[in-house]
């Protein structure tokens, strides 16, 4: 036990967590009371520290993807873009234009996904379990337009470098408009029960606040910044991907207190619906695959006749290499070899694609970027997510290191906590939306 | 004590009431925490098997649900948890990570929680799909429903 | 205010401390001497500079190649949009500098993780102890020399195994 109790009077020292049902995973926060205020209190982090920075040396660049959906997980697909941007800026390429708006539509969905559950999860703990059923069943039909594109739920390692994986599924646009409309009606009914509801207001209204210069002292970034009244969005401070074509505002508040928190994530939850909308629309056509008068080549036959020849003909690919047939390579992939991955029907077909696919793959050959470092941030769904990569020309990086937003946040906790009642914790705690993963690494 | 009609029937009644009132203890770590709440919500609800009601206490449940990666600080607040429970009381190992450490195989993952507490279920996956969850709930309500069923527990040697 | 000013200005305040001084895309990189951490910190900090924002702190282990630690800071400028790295090279046996907690609330929990990770020791850190591994792990994970599966199991009570 670290924390001594530090003044005279008769005082009692409480300790919540690290298993606690505040569903925010693990972190342990011990204070000390008089009664039921908070006197002081110590925040103590690193019980889901996966050694995540010490595994990425260990790892190949392109091996390490997994690894980083695992770190935000509620919203991965922003953790993906975000390392597969830095690389990129390392090795000097660019993803073609249809992936980087497959790449932002990603991005906002997981957006989406990352603040519905905030939200939700706020909304639980301060006893709204219906804004927790309702969010949960908008996230399930975002989370369907994801898997129909990458195939998971969640973690799906989906945007890699170079571009993304697959080309997105053909009947994508239904799903997404039910998502959207969903989301929509969701939030209406959250905001009807939240948005004057005297408990939840007297719960967060003017708690937890911190001025401007505080935030920025304490390395604030994201909505929790916003929420002070500050306007620093990475996406619009530094635009990547292809935001700077997208119409979109940053909502702020104005006293940075728990519902300024609440309210910037519930605007920024329409922001992101919007962008979405426009992606969509906006998006550049899909390469027409034209088989016409040709004949699907079957595998087994296409791989017998490759023994001999060259295959003239589209060869058909098994089901879950759906999207990333030859034909659509062009818009979802850098041209680069020596970065990306050789479309499988190369690979499985043509000596120069076995080898090209082999040299990615083994150890000691692949991506081996040239000596250097970078550092490139993103906006996650907590704040600016940076990576910074130190490459020394091999094929595993010498150091990768996550700027993580919400370590930012969550350190002051104990600053906020002070001179509250204990109940004043969970509300507090929650609107700051700490995700385990990025706090630990 | 002797097996006969009188107390297969009980052990039949107690067993069927057993599975199909498990009160867990979701003990959520990382991100298998997302599917456990897709699993615990509207879409693939599991209050339909009886197990809806989340108890936010060791000391009231019955199911220690292991959501997510077990690190090696944490690893002696999971025996604790584990302790605090009263028999009977079962283990589902949730995802890969508790399973067998997952993909991180480092200086600060337990290698698998069964080398802490013993488990009944393992339910692999990075995550696994809500099926998936469901699938290992009912394996676990049939072991409940056909293990011998205890109702009083002298003193364990 | 642009990196070629911003650099010019530093050098004429500091004169020797700045080791080095390039451009990385739009950010300015620094490498400074550990004795003037403090006080060119300081002074990017407030105006004309104004790189109010910590971003990142953080430590690579360059021992087998350079022989030192290398400490990278971050910064950020909200009025201009503006980004710095500083770098400060540490000798590998005596890994030792100024703490920045003065400065930014944040650096606080970024040098405690430096010292978990890393075993650097901040002067002035108001509580400088582990913060992501736990108390009796013996080792700084991070360092080149720490294998990665080595494993320190905590002791675990229970009544029966």
């Amino acid at each position: 036990m670290t924390l001594e109790p530090r003044s005279e009077r008769n005082t009692m020292l409480l300790n919540l967590g690290p298993s606690h049902p505040a569903m925010h995973g693990t972190v342990r926060i011990m204070v000390e009371l008089d009664g039921e205020r908070i006197l002081n209190s110590e925040v103590e982090i690193g019980y889901l520290h996966r050694g995540f920075e010490k595994t990425c040396e260990n790892r190949t660049y392109f091996n390490l993807l997994p690894y980083t959906d695992r770190l935000n997980y509620v919203s991965p697909l922003i953790n993906n873009a975000g390392y597969a941007l830095a690389m990129e800026k390392l090795l000097g390429i660019e993803a073609p234009e249809r992936a980087q708006y497959i790449r932002v539509l990603m991005c906002e969905l997981s957006r989406i996904s990352d603040h519905l559950t905030s939200v939700a999860a706020m909304g639980m703990e301060c006893g709204a379990f219906t804004v927790f059923f309702y969010m949960m069943k908008a996230r399930e039909y975002i989370w369907d337009v994801i898997e129909f594109t990458t195939g998971a739920r969640m973690t799906a390692s989906y945007i890699r470098i170079g571009g993304v994986r697959a080309d997105l599924h053909p009947d994508y646009r239904a799903a997404l408009e039910k998502a959207v409309r969903e989301t929509r009606k969701v939030l209406k009914d959250v905001h009807g029960l939240l948005d004057g509801n005297k408990i939840f207001l007297d719960r967060t209204k003017g708690l937890g606040a911190l001025t401007p210069e505080e935030a920025v002292s304490y390395g604030w970034t994201g909505p929790c910044l916003r929420s002070t009244g500050i306007r620093y969005d990475v996406r619009k401070a530094r635009p990547y991907l292809v935001y700077d074509r997208m119409d979109f505002d940053v909502p702020l508040g104005a006293n940075g207190d728990n519902f300024d928190r609440y309210m910037v994530r519930m605007m920024e939850l329409d922001q992101s619906l919007r962008i979405v909308e426009q992606t969509a629309a906006a998006m550049p056509p899909r390469a027409p695959i034209a088989v016409g008068d040709r004949r699907y080549v079957e595998p087994s036959e296409a791989i017998r006749v490759s023994r001999s020849q060259r295959v003239i003909g589209p060869v058909r690919l098994s089901p879950n290499l759906e999207g990333s047939e030859k034909d659509v390579y062009r818009d979802i992939q850098a041209a680069d070899r020596r970065w990306t991955l050789p479309p499988k029907e190369d690979a499985y077909t043509t000596m120069e694609g076995l080898i090209d696919h082999f040299l990615f793959f083994m150890k000691g050959r692949g991506i081996r970027p040239p000596k250097g470092e970078v550092y490139f941030s993103v906006e996650g769904g907590n704040g600016e997510l940076g990576y910074y990569i130190v490459s020394d020309g091999t094929d595993r990086p010498y150091r990768l290191h996550l700027r993580a937003p919400c370590f930012h946040v969550v350190s002051a906790l104990e600053r906020l906590i002070k001179g509250r009642y204990v109940a004043d914790v969970i509300p507090t705690f929650g609107s700051l939306n700490m995700i385990g993963g990025e706090l630990d690494r | 004590m002797s097996e006969n009609y009188l107390t297969t029937k009980i052990e039949d009644a107690l067993g069927w009431a057993r599975k199909f009132s498990l009160f867990h203890y979701p003990f959520i770590t990382a991100c298998c925490g997302m599917e456990y709440m897709s699993t615990a919500c509207a879409h693939f609800d599991l209050d339909r098997f009886g197990a809806g009601l989340t108890r936010f206490s060791p000391r009231q449940a019955d199911l220690l649900l292991v959501v997510g990666t077990i690190t090696m600080k944490l690893a002696p607040v999971l025996r604790t948890v584990y302790d605090q429970m009263a028999e009977p009381k079962w283990v589902v190992a949730f995802g890969t990570c508790t399973v067998s450490g997952g993909i991180y195989d480092n200086y600060a993952v337990v290698q698998g929680i069964d080398t802490i507490i013993p488990v009944d279920v393992y339910i692999p996956g990075c995550p696994p799909r809500p099926e998936t969850v469901l699938d290992g709930f009912l394996k676990l309500q049939e072991k409940v429903r056909h293990q011998k069923q205890e109702w009083r527990w002298g003193r364990k040697e | 205010m642009g990196p070629e000013r911003v650099i010019g200005n530093l050098e004429k305040r500091f004169p020797g401390e700045i080791v080095e001084a390039s451009k990385d895309g739009e950010d300015l990189v620094l490498v400074i001497r550990p004795e003037a951490l403090l006080r060119i910190m300081g002074s990017l900090k407030g105006p004309p500079y104004s790189y109010k924002l910590l971003l990142d702190l953080t430590c690579v282990d360059f021992r087998r190649d350079a022989g030192a630690f290398e400490m990278v800071y971050h910064l950020y400028s909200l009025d201009a949009n503006g980004r710095v790295r500083v770098k400060v090279r540490l000798p590998a046996d005596a890994p030792l500098l100024d703490s920045l907690a003065g400065l930014w609330r944040n650096a606080n929990w970024l040098e405690r993780e430096v010292y978990d990770m890393f075993g650097v020791v901040f002067r002035g850190h108001p509580d400088l102890k582990r913060i992501l591994m736990y108390d009796g792990f013996e080792g700084f994970p991070l360092r080149k020399d720490y294998p990665l599966r080595r494993r320190q199991p905590k002791a675990v009570k229970g009544n029966s195994t």
